[in-house]
């Protein structure tokens, strides 16, 4: 397949993501959570939280549209219909709040080719409205070889 | 609570049911088609359905964040997606912990389905501290 390594270091107009008490509970039990901190803003607040945590895997909800814009740039040039995920990091700051506002910037971190497979990989920083990153991300899409 | 080298996590058992992957994908916005569409999924080649891969990472972050005690805890997490998880079939995450060291617990941790692991060596950074 025809890589486009020029595109390397190209980084993306910020978006930012609105997080909301129903989507981090619907998020929470998508997944299995059931810990009050998540579910109950009674419990988030005792404890001293101003509304429902969201878990860290959330960072997938307030990060993939931001990832999306990246992932679908002509200029990437990856075959969605032959996409599959090959690996995921995040590192994580301070939790997530419901009321909180995510700015995720997203970078073309590299681009390779091996054994005809396509190798893409996206860096995202988020960061609340207070400026402090509460995640980064590099998320690793291999586009399979025809 | 404190973690020691050579512990082992608390393994955490799930069995996503047939429309999980149609939750996670309105829950995290993910409507790959693979994971939402039988017949397409046949067409690409695939037994059915998949799994999201970042569910089955949702499930090693959980079983992190229960065996510190919260998510507060959970400094990194990362992984390497091999094989497909399938609906209807129960997944395992287990982990140890490899070494703690300036307040910081290294797990080692992964996904199994069917005997097959489908999260192999997942790295995990837990504060210990909190």
């Amino acid at each position: 397949m025809a890589i486009n390594t020029d595109v390397i270091g190209k980084t993306y107009p910020a978006t930012t993501y609105a997080v909301g008490r129903e989507k981090i509970r619907e998020y929470a039990r998508a997944v299995g959570e059931t810990r009050p901190l998540y579910l109950d803003p009674d419990a988030a607040r005792e404890a001293g939280y101003d509304d429902v945590v969201a878990p860290p895997m959330f960072a997938v909800v307030y990060g993939l549209p931001a990832v999306a814009v990246a992932l679908f740039d002509p200029e990437v040039g990856a075959d969605f219909s032959r996409l599959v995920h090959g690996g995921q990091e995040f590192v994580w700051g301070p939790l997530v709040v419901a009321g909180d506002e995510i700015t995720t910037t997203v970078t073309v971190s590299d681009i390779s080719e091996r054994a005809g497979n396509g190798f893409f990989v996206f860096e995202s920083v988020s960061a609340n409205q207070r400026g402090e990153t509460v995640c980064t991300g590099l998320w690793s899409n291999i586009v399979r070889a025809e | 609570m404190a973690l020691h080298p050579g512990d082992e996590l608390e393994p955490l058992k799930v069995t996503p049911d047939k429309y999980l992957t149609v939750r996670y994908a309105g829950a995290s916005g993910d409507f790959n088609p693979i994971h939402i569409d039988a017949d397409f999924a046949a067409q690409v080649g695939l037994p059915g359905n998949i799994l999201h891969g970042l569910y089955s990472m949702a499930q090693v972050a959980r079983a992190q964040t229960d065996a510190a005690g919260g998510p507060e805890a959970l400094r990194r997490l990362s992984v390497q997606f091999r094989g497909m998880g399938l609906p209807e079939h129960e997944l395992t995450v287990t982990g140890t912990v490899r070494e703690v060291q300036d307040g910081v617990a290294v797990v080692e941790a992964t996904c199994e389905q069917n005997g097959k692991k489908i999260i192999r060596k997942a790295e995990v950074e837990l504060r210990v501290d909190v």
